[in-house]
């Protein structure tokens, strides 16, 4: 009898503790000021609420602060986290904390950006960069039919250290077009003459516009400009414009913001790949109430070493061959 | 009358054998005194010498590499325009480190009130011209906080400006949502605060109204640095607080207005910016803090305070601008235009403590 009670008093204790220890997990984003960080974190918060997840979020103080990732990490598996999302701000420096943190039995997700190796995390939702490079590419030497043989172009990159979204985008748009990568991990090889140069814009409006004035000046009949993100792209816009060359010019960018759309919307983006940091932060999430359930990893997209989040190329003129959306169907998918 | 007529008065004959002795004025002996010294002592006394010979060279240089490109008026009025920005952020920057403090804080409080201005006037509707008012004055308040912990609550500038550039970015992410404010937007509902974006030709060059304003705002903080006694205790506080303080000066009040100045030159650039960048993004001018310390300390205005012409921060900006265009229109990679503008600040900070030695 009293043994009874005994155990029923535990299997009472157990039950309650199995439906009140809630899930905790955490998200880790490189910044709180990109506003598709910014995105990812707010679709984390809706999913994790939905599923009952005890969710804490963690940024870096900017672009590149491996350290306060870092320390997230630290602070996630003392708090016995189950599960981890983490768009690494360098793929390579934070291999070994999220192995502590596999170590310690958490489930480790990389959004938006790869760990090197990509089998560092346990799986990867991120968007195919080279293939979101590669649709404007192809879309462009669409658009330009028999003149993109003497197009004179543009590349408006992120930064000096051309980290991998940064030479996936500039080299996805390049073969999309046509033109020989030669090495893909590097941004500059190419010696196609149609390429009038590359400069850089830290991703931000002010750096778009001295970025494309500064190539104006090399080659002033520049006719087809790619660009890092949509803040570059009004940027380069702004220079374009400075110079009396808003006509004529086509501008062509990646991301998906509104502001972008609108500016796909208004005629000064040209065509823009769009991506989905929502579908990732929500992937995210399922897959760590999945593998709390059950323990069950989620599965790469075939032929890669990540899980495609997809990306769609937003124009409104549609050319034969590049299937896109219009920027009206795409302002009620768009972020930030 | 006949005064004029009467022969050079001879002294008494006591004076006379003065007329063997020496008649210079008074002066330190200059012995084996060699070029370098020379050059030493001209420096010390025109320390914004070295930023416009610098400047010179490297046109010259960049005119024979880059060649017609880069020594066009329009490509010389395009770095004009290009470093107008940050050249404002050095003017307001210049002014705190000659009190011998430091601003890391400029760039914030610049970006911040760009916001301010862009979501009053774009998304409240508040007639641009008020809203203008309010960045500005937002500008000035930011400075007078910046000013009031360092002068009363006796923080040191580096830590009060750490700090506030913190809190100044974080409001300007939360005001702005992280959004940038569109180009055409601003177009149809407050188009008067890109002012600063128009431009004019002259003679193959464009001028632009943000590099007209860049060299007014330095033209009146050196008037008002040089020719007024504010100024004046502006120099003496930089040079030693102390001393200033007790030569009677209100340095605590003349530190407050330094900084509340600084944050109105701030705001202006913010104004500027709109009309520079056609948006207002808050991801814009992330660096803007460091690059307006670059031009000051190429500029040949000294950390430690006290010493140096605030022209020295529009050469510092020029020389940063025309490596940046002339590197980039002779074909070279953006890693060593960084590479080449450290040394720039290093070669800078290295001819200021070689001249400062000239007193020890």
């Amino acid at each position: 009898m009293k043994t009874l009670t005994t155990t029923a008093a535990l299997a009472v204790t157990l039950y309650a503790g199995a439906a009140y220890a809630e899930i905790n997990a955490c998200l880790i984003t490189k910044t709180d000021t990109n506003p598709f960080f910014v995105k990812m974190k707010e679709g984390a918060t809706q999913a994790a609420e939905a599923k009952g997840i005890n969710l804490s979020t963690f940024a870096g103080k900017y672009d590149g602060d491996v350290e306060t990732q870092v320390a997230a990490v630290e602070t996630c598996i003392a708090s016995g986290a189950k599960g981890i999302l983490i768009t690494p701000t360098d793929s390579r420096a934070l291999v070994p904390s999220i192995t502590q943190a596999r170590d310690a039995g958490a489930i480790v997700i990389a959004l938006d950006t790869q760990f090197e190796p990509a089998d560092a995390a346990d799986a990867t939702f991120a968007t195919d960069n080279f293939k979101a490079g590669e649709l404007i590419g192809e879309w462009a030497r669409a658009k330009m039919g028999a003149d993109a043989a003497n197009a004179k172009i543009a590349l408006l990159d992120l930064s000096a250290s051309e980290v991998s979204v940064d030479y996936q985008r500039d080299n996805g748009f390049l073969q999309g077009f046509g033109i020989d990568i030669k090495d893909p991990t590097d941004i500059g090889d190419e010696d196609d003459p149609r390429i009038v140069g590359n400069d850089v814009t830290n991703g931000s409006s002010d750096g778009g516009r001295t970025a494309m004035e500064n190539l104006l000046q090399v080659d002033p009949d520049i006719n087809l400009v790619y660009t890092i993100n949509e803040p570059a792209a009004a940027g380069a816009y702004e220079a374009l414009k400075s110079f009396g060359k808003d006509q004529g010019v086509t501008i062509v960018s990646v991301d998906g913001g509104c502001p972008g759309i609108q500016d796909v919307a208004a005629g000064v983006i040209g065509a823009t790949s769009m991506q989905f940091p929502l579908l990732m932060a929500s992937k995210g999430i399922e897959a760590i109430a999945q593998f709390a359930e059950t323990g069950e990893k989620p599965k790469n997209t075939e032929g890669l070493d990540f899980y495609n989040t997809g990306v769609e190329l937003v124009t409104d003129q549609p050319v034969e061959g590049v299937p896109s959306i219009s920027s009206e169907e795409a302002m009620a998918k768009c972020w930030g | 009358m006949s005064d004029q007529t009467m022969p050079p008065r001879k002294g008494q004959d006591y004076e006379q054998v003065l007329d063997g002795s020496a008649t210079e004025v008074a002066a330190f002996e200059r012995r084996n005194e060699t070029v370098l010294k020379r050059i030493q002592h001209i420096l010390h006394n025109n320390p914004t010498l070295v930023p416009v010979v610098v400047l010179l060279i490297s046109l010259l240089v960049f005119g024979l590499i880059a060649g017609g490109r880069f020594f066009s008026a329009f490509n010389l009025s395009l770095i004009l325009q290009q470093v107008s920005i940050i050249g404002i952020l050095a003017a307001a920057q210049s002014l705190i480190i000659l009190t011998a403090g430091i601003d890391l804080s400029v760039a914030a409080i610049m970006v911040l009130m760009s916001v301010i201005m862009g979501n009053l006037a774009v998304f409240a509707g508040v007639p641009t011209f008020f809203a203008i008012l309010a960045g500005l004055a937002g500008g000035v308040g930011a400075g007078l906080m910046n000013g009031w912990f360092i002068t009363k609550v006796r923080l040191p500038p580096f830590i009060t400006t750490l700090g506030t550039w913190s809190i100044f970015y974080a409001l300007l992410l939360w005001l702005s949502g992280a959004q940038s404010i569109r180009g055409q937007d601003i177009d149809t509902n407050a188009p008067f605060l890109k002012f600063f974006g128009q431009s004019f030709d002259i003679a193959g060059a464009r001028i632009t109204l943000s590099s007209i304003l860049m060299i007014v705002i330095f033209v009146v903080l050196w008037y008002m640095l040089n020719k007024t006694a504010w100024g004046r205790h502006v120099y003496a506080i930089g040079d030693d607080k102390e001393a200033a303080d007790m030569s009677g000066i209100r340095t605590d009040r003349t530190l407050l207005s330094v900084y509340g100045v600084a944050g109105f030159v701030c705001a202006l650039a913010g104004w500027a910016s709109i009309g520079r960048v056609g948006s207002i993004s808050p991801q814009s001018f992330y660096e803007g803090n460091l690059d307006s310390i670059t031009a000051v300390v190429i500029g040949g205005i000294s950390l430690f305070g006290g010493r140096g012409s605030i022209l020295g921060a529009l050469f510092g900006a020029l020389i940063v601008g025309v490596f940046r265009s002339g590197l980039r229109l002779s074909g070279v990679d953006v890693l060593w235009q960084v590479f080449a503008i450290g040394w720039l600040i290093i070669i800078a900070v290295a001819i200021d403590q070689w001249i400062r030695r000239i007193s020890a």
